[in-house]
């Protein structure tokens, strides 16, 4: 077999046009799945049952799933219902790039959710017990001492959700969408080069992972300020 | 509110169990404000305990408690109300990784004083001036010494203006060149007529400071009294052996 340097090169900037849409599907669903995690975390360590339960339930189904299962559950499985294409949601549902994002968004969410779960644990005690002694509030004790620590805690395997997040989004190829993914299976189809063409997109791949690296590590700087090196 | 013939903390028949392990078995205690009290005894003795009741870090289980008139029930205005008059230093700091020396200082007084953020930095400042650190105000707690973090702890509580200022082992956990720096400040906290209770082994201490010293063990208090007689003339067997233990190294 021959392998043509010359073609990965030419199918990049192809391949550089689905990366808007690998972007756009990264950011969103993180937003929302981030800001999801949250609530979730707060149910799941609120220590009242009928919040905590629901929660833990919700988590385990969207970690024990793979990703390719809920987005086909959502994009294909939805539409199944008849109340669901008369309700407004079907606005939504009916585009493959919402049905991503919602998928996306649920699964980024119990990740993350588990990952800030794992940063507030790791919370020292005494730190509680110095901001009870001093009379702060529960609320107080978690906005001021234990998020911005936890956060911090957090990072590393946020950084690491967010690349895999990056990863998943491929499956929208599946679902009629021109991903980074998507367009390079359009061209394969066009020059049967799935070598070149594949090496290509993952070139694409790597550069954003690089980027998100070089992010998350500079939060983890801006937020670690106080860790001695 | 301040009657001066009125105990500041009040401890009656005080029980206290973690599961079947009973740590407190009716401890009684009176401390008139101004008093300063060392604690000792061995490990397990239920010492800390005493004290952790005391702003209610644990719940008591019998007995009555009162600080300052104010009784600790399960009403959580109270809490807090008690904890504005009760500081609380730890043997393993527990300062704010996140947050520098001053803003340490700074946290409890802008949430729970509401005080603006200058008028703040003001008081924190004159705190850490009073433990010999102003220098130190902007660095994290991980780039100062063990000894400088407890004067920070120690200032931080002072932010308060608390009544009471208890420590728990405050120099248990530091390097023996820093208990000194510690216990000094101390010492002048307790010149100027601060109430303290200190749960600690250093005798020196206590012999200069304390005008009353706790044994306890195995929940109790087994002997107490002005520092000259308890070190002089122990009567309890239990506080010859303990004394014996930690006198002679």
């Amino acid at each position: 077999m021959n392998f043509e340097i010359a073609l990965v090169w030419e199918s990049l900037p192809k391949i550089v046009e689905g990366m808007g849409l690998t972007i756009e599907l990264l950011l969103i669903s993180l937003t929302l799945g981030t800001a999801l995690s949250v609530v979730l975390v707060l149910m799941r360590i609120s220590g009242i049952p009928a919040l905590v339960w629901p929660a833990f339930l919700y988590i385990y189904v969207f970690r024990g799933t793979p990703m390719l299962v809920q987005l086909f559950i959502v994009y294909h499985g939805l539409a199944q219902f008849e109340f669901v294409r008369n309700s407004v949601l079907w606005v939504f549902l009916r585009e493959p790039f919402w049905c991503a994002i919602i998928a996306f968004s649920l699964n980024v969410a119990a990740y993350t959710a588990e990952i800030l779960r794992g940063g507030i644990q790791g919370v020292d005690r005494g730190l509680h017990e110095a901001g009870r002694a001093l009379g702060l509030k529960p609320y107080q004790r978690f906005l001021h001492v234990t998020a911005p620590i936890a956060i911090r805690l957090s990072l590393p395997a946020y950084g690491n959700e967010i690349i895999s997040l990056l990863k998943g989004t491929a499956l929208v190829s599946l679902i009629t969408m021109y991903d980074i993914t998507g367009v390079a299976r359009t061209i394969v189809a066009r020059t049967f080069a799935p070598y070149e063409i594949f090496v290509s997109a993952a070139i694409v791949y790597l550069c954003l992972t690089w980027l998100i690296q070089r992010g998350v590590g500079l939060a983890e700087r801006r937020f670690g300020r106080y860790v001695r090196r | 509110m301040t009657d001066p013939a009125r105990p500041i903390i009040l401890l009656d028949r005080v029980t206290k169990s973690f599961g079947a392990f009973q740590a407190l078995k009716g401890v009684s205690l009176e401390i008139a404000r101004g008093q300063k009290v060392v604690v000792c005894g061995p490990s397990g003795s239920g010492k800390s305990t005493m004290i952790r009741c005391i702003n209610r870090l644990e719940e008591h289980n019998g007995g009555r408690i009162v600080v300052d008139g104010i009784e600790l029930t399960a009403s959580i205005k109270d809490i807090d109300a008690v904890r504005r008059e009760v500081g609380m230093v730890f043997q393993q700091f527990n300062l704010f990784p996140h947050l520098t020396a001053v803003e340490n200082l700074m946290l409890a007084p802008r949430l729970v004083r509401k005080m603006p953020r200058r008028e703040a930095r003001e008081l924190a400042m004159h705190y850490l001036e009073r433990v010999h650190i102003p220098e130190q105000a902007d660095k994290y707690p991980s780039q100062l010494s063990g000894g400088q973090q407890q004067r920070v702890a120690i200032a931080r509580s002072l932010c308060m203006k608390p009544q009471i200022m208890l420590f728990d082992e405050p120099t248990s956990a530091l390097d023996p060149e820093m208990i000194k720096e510690v216990l000094d400040v101390m010492g002048e906290l307790a010149a100027e007529g601060m109430t303290m209770i200190v749960v600690t082994h250093e005798m020196g201490f206590a012999r200069s400071v304390a005008d009353l010293v706790i044994f306890m063990d195995k929940g109790e208090i087994v002997e107490q009294g002005p520092p000259a007689t308890f070190f002089a003339n122990p009567r309890n067997e239990r506080t010859k052996t303990f004394l014996g233990q930690i006198l002679t190294h």
